[in-house]
């Protein structure tokens, strides 16, 4: 099937062959894959992420995805100890991590083989291997080198012996720091990108070291460099084109955070979590830049508490969190949705259930967001899509919590958290921002809970507005926020915070369809997945199927138009990265197969026949992977 | 600065308020109830103090006790069990400018929500807390507490208690940053009143325990110290609890107590019969979370563009030579 997917690749067919000065052919090449992986600490998190920010300055398309070992540090010279990045590089712009790597760059064979083993490799792609484990003392560890790079280039990978320790010892004492600064050089040369903006990238990542330490750095990677040019027999060259307007280069996580201080929010309170946790050391960093304060909780429910309590008395707080931190936060929940204090609540979903795959990806936690904390907990749940969009979720879901006194939940997930792209540099827009604390008098007489009969919406009071006082309260209430002992008020209340997200669904904007708005086959998905599913639909386009897909951010309410759009196709599924069971599984069948969340949605929402397919690995779902389900859906009998 | 004369006159006005003017909905406590003494003695300190009502906010968990705020007539924030404290520091954070009191019970603070308990003394937040100790859980029909004594008989100790109880007062001497530590009993209410008084005086976490009658479920827990003067323990000192002449009559059993002496505090913390009764520990100078937290900026649109525009500067590719390039062209 792989040779599909090579339309747009390493197509020796429809490269252009030119020459350096050096006298080496350069292959231009549309787009390629290149990984950096090392044991934990050796510095191939940081080259990656420097190589991509460096190709994205020179305008190339980017996504780079970490790998990242379960533990902070893994045994070295271990299967599944990998620690590194892949960096996806286009001359067009880059939606997702792609698929099998085209290039690799390995500390060790073992971290390798974790990338052979998790067939994150193409069949026969260059390995750019570490050598000094040849000569080893440890005759066992130059045995086992030997052993897996003999397999591996019979297997028909071409793999290139580097001395890269032994380069880097004619400069530093310590060459296992600054390896990676060497193999930074050696992909500059190899991807033919601008030596200037290296330097510039190592003096901005180095900018809190001594001035001794960057020019250690620096003369590296001129060694990797002038090693390559010398050694290496290839070199590629992906055009770019400059952006016209400025671009941020930041990773999914960073990029909530500037949400967060775009959106005027004042308050966030959290408990540490695995993959939440970044956006919130990069906001305890820059928050109090704006005026804002990230609150270490003593627990996951204190932060929800704590965020609750800072929302009622001022402007609408915020939480972050991942999925268990997320699964205790659900009574607060349904207290902010019972009091209609608004709240927002980012989760970075990970693996689940229980401790499940912290620094794992997966979308688990949806049904969760909708339907969780006891009894009718109405809240809005959108799901961020892009790197970019979590910046701009999290503006909308404060105004949307503002606006409707609700709960908004955001769900990003751990490949939208460490994974960076560029996107048009936000424009700041007063309109972003938490209008001032209400602190007017109140007539007399006014209804904490006066909810509008048509939305629901009531005029939230804020303490220190006069006329205001009243005990807001978890027990079931009526309009004056009295404890309701009669029926009807506690039907009453309920009504009326369900109706608010009716309300909410008639602000929204039917969502856009990916292709053709009608043809045999419409994909659908949410969150993270969105690069990927449209990759692998365009490429069912560019092969004259009927293809199309439509991605939801908005999860509850869904926006309206969705069925409209589904009767218009022939077959309708999902692809999503959690748990679906498998009809191939001989007692599955139709009367007892549980759907993925947003198939399981649909098909209770809109009564059409929405099947679904998913995967659930911990790793963003490949392009090529959903190219090949799509296919065998569409060949798939009625 | 000069206010007009009108304005003066309004102002006192103002900040004149009745008795009745914090009295919410009628208590449905049952009748003997501690809490009933806990309310009136906060009645009256917010008559007193002249707290304007929109700008005091009591807060409270799941309980008998939590009940409390309905009947004030101010803000109020009755939340989910144990979980008062996070939200009242939520609500502190945001506006150092309210009063913030918490009602939590013993099973809402030492058992399910202990461990904000213990956070929220190491945060030393300008607020008053009142755990409205009965020994027992009320709302959910008799069962023991953390505080209960051992060998209680309840619905889910049949047997009796089997664990010995925990000691509120110990535990929050315990625990850095601790900044006010008092007990009170509800059957002396001028005690609970000036208490309460010095705990929302102080500047920081005030602690203060109310031993309280549960007429319902423990009628007779407190008899023999209701009929013995003795076996109340007052703490007195200049700068604790100053007793009326009528009660120095009649609570003989005194002792000095300065209540910067933290070890003393603790030796008397430990002791439950007699029961101690009066200010344990009072140190002022305990730097308060809200204090070192706050942003001195106004949070002007202004303010905020700045701080993200230099944010944004940090990770952005410039279509040309970059911002320097830009400004010297």
């Amino acid at each position: 099937m792989n040779d599909t997917l090579t339309v747009n690749r390493l197509d020796h067919a429809s490269s252009q062959l030119a020459t350096a000065s050096g006298g080496k052919p350069v292959i231009t090449l549309a787009e390629h894959i290149v990984e950096i992986v090392s044991d934990s600490g050796e510095g191939a998190q940081r080259c990656g992420q420097s190589l991509g920010a460096i190709a994205a300055k020179m305008g190339n398309g980017v996504w780079t995805v970490e790998i990242i070992p379960a533990e902070i540090q893994p045994p070295p010279r271990s299967i599944a100890g990998a620690s590194g990045n892949r960096v996806r590089l286009g001359s067009h712009r880059i939606d997702n991590g792609g698929d099998e790597a085209d290039l690799v760059v390995a500390f060790n064979e073992q971290v390798l083989l974790g990338r052979v083993r998790a067939a994150e490799l193409k069949p026969g792609c260059i390995i750019l291997l570490e050598s000094m484990w040849r000569e080893h003392q440890d005759s066992k560890i130059a045995e086992t080198y030997v052993q897996t790079h003999d397999k591996l280039a019979a297997d028909g990978y071409r793999v290139i012996e580097i001395p890269m320790e032994r380069e880097c010892r004619v400069l530093v004492s310590d060459p296992r720091r600054g390896k990676n600064m060497f193999v930074l050089g050696m992909l500059m040369s190899i991807y033919s990108l601008d030596m200037r903006l290296a330097r510039e990238q190592i003096d901005y990542a180095f900018r809190k070291k001594a001035d001794s330490i960057v020019k250690s750095n620096i003369a590296l990677l001129e060694a990797g460099y002038q090693w390559a040019e010398a050694n290496l027999d290839f070199k590629y060259r992906i055009p770019a084109t400059r952006a016209k307007e400025p671009q941020i280069v930041v990773n999914g996580n960073t990029a909530l955070a500037l949400g967060v201080l775009a959106s005027g929010m004042e308050i966030c309170a959290m408990y540490p979590i695995t993959p939440a946790t970044s956006a919130s050391h990069y906001l305890s960093d820059v928050f109090e830049k704006v005026g804002g304060i990230v609150h270490q909780a003593e627990d996951e429910i204190a932060a929800c508490a704590f965020a609750i309590g800072a929302s009622y008395a001022g402007k609408c707080a915020l939480t972050i969190t991942s999925g268990p931190g997320f699964s205790l936060k659900q009574e607060a929940l349904g207290l902010a949705v019972m009091t209609e204090v608004p709240l927002v609540v980012v989760n970075v979903q990970r693996g689940g259930p229980s401790t499940g795959q912290p620094t794992k990806a997966e979308q688990g936690d949806l049904l969760s967001a909708c339907f969780g904390s006891h009894g009718d907990a109405p809240k809005v749940v959108m799901a961020a899509s892009s790197i970019e969009d979590c910046f701009y979720s999290i503006i909308t879901a404060r105004r949307i919590a503002e606006t409707f006194n609700m709960v908004v939940v955001v769900l990003s997930d751990s490949g939208l958290a460490t994974s960076q792209q560029p996107f048009p540099r936000p424009r700041f827009n007063e309109a972003w921002l938490a209008p001032p604390i209400d602190q007017s008098a109140l007539p007399t007489g006014a209804k904490p809970y006066d909810w509008d009969p048509a939305t629901g919406i009531a005029r939230r009071f804020v303490p220190g507005q006069p006329n205001g006082m009243h005990t807001l309260t978890g027990l079931a209430h009526d309009r004056l926020s009295h404890v309701a002992y009669d029926a009807d008020a506690n039907e009453e209340g309920l009504r009326y915070r369900s109706l608010k997200l009716a309300a909410v669904q008639k602000t929204l904007k039917p969502p856009p369809v990916f292709g053709a708005p009608e043809g045999d086959l419409l994909v659908i998905g949410w969150g993270s997945t969105k690069g990927a599913i449209e990759e692998a639909v365009a490429r069912h386009q560019g092969e004259g199927r009927r293809v199309s897909s439509m991605h939801l951010r908005f999860l509850q309410p869904m926006p309206p138009g969705i069925k409209e759009v589904m009767q218009r196709f022939r077959k309708v599924m999902t692809i999503e990265s959690n748990w679906c069971d498998r009809p191939e599984d001989p007692i599955i069948d139709e009367t007892n197969r549980r759907y993925s969340a947003v198939a399981m949605m649909l098909r209770a929402r809109y009564l059409v026949d929405v099947d679904c397919w998913s995967e659930v690995k911990g790793q963003s779902i490949k392009p090529g992977t959903i190219y090949r389900v799509l296919h065998a859906k569409l060949q798939e009998k009625d | 600065m000069t206010i007009h004369a009108t304005e003066c006159v309004m102002r006192m006005h103002d900040d004149h308020h009745d008795l009745e003017e914090y009295q919410g909905s009628i208590p449905r406590w049952c009748s003997g109830c501690g809490d009933n003494a806990i309310l009136a003695a906060m009645q009256k300190l917010c008559r007193n103090e002249k707290l304007r009502p929109e700008k005091t906010v009591f807060v409270s968990g799941i309980g008998c006790s939590s009940r409390f705020p309905h009947y004030m007539k101010t803000y109020g924030f009755h939340g989910i069990h144990g979980r008062a404290l996070p939200v009242a520091e939520g609500i502190k954070l945001t506006r150092p400018d309210l009063h913030v009191f918490v009602n939590t019970g013993d099973g809402d603070c030492c058992s399910i929500g202990a461990a904000h308990w213990i956070h929220a003394v190491r945060y030393n937040m300008n607020m008053t807390l009142m755990l409205h100790d009965n020994h027992v859980y009320g709302l959910t029909k008799k069962q023991a507490s953390p505080t209960s004594p051992k060998g209680l008989r309840s619905n889910t100790t049949p047997r009796g208690a089997y664990l010995d109880p925990l000691n509120p007062l110990t535990i929050t001497l315990g625990v850095q940053n601790v900044s006010f530590v008092a007990q009170a009993v509800d059957w002396i209410p001028e005690v609970v009143y000036d208490i309460l008084e010095k705990a929302f005086h102080h500047k920081g976490f005030s602690f203060v325990r109310i031993i309280q009658r549960c007429p319902e479920f423990l009628p007779d827990m407190f008899d023999a110290w209701l009929h013995d003067p003795l076996r109340t323990l007052m703490l007195t000192h200049e700068k604790g609890l100053h007793l009326s002449p009528g009660l120095t009559k009649v609570y003989k059993n005194q002792k000095e107590h300065d209540p910067l002496n933290i070890d003393r505090a603790r030796e008397l913390a430990s002791i439950t019969d007699p029961i101690p009764v009066g200010i344990l520990y009072h140190n002022p100078e305990v730097p308060r979370y809200e204090e070192t937290r706050l942003s001195p900026h106004l949070r002007t649109p202004e303010y905020i563009q700045a701080g993200l525009e230099s944010e944004l500067d940090k990770f952005t590719v410039w279509p040309d030579e970059g911002p320097a390039a830009r400004a010297a062209a």
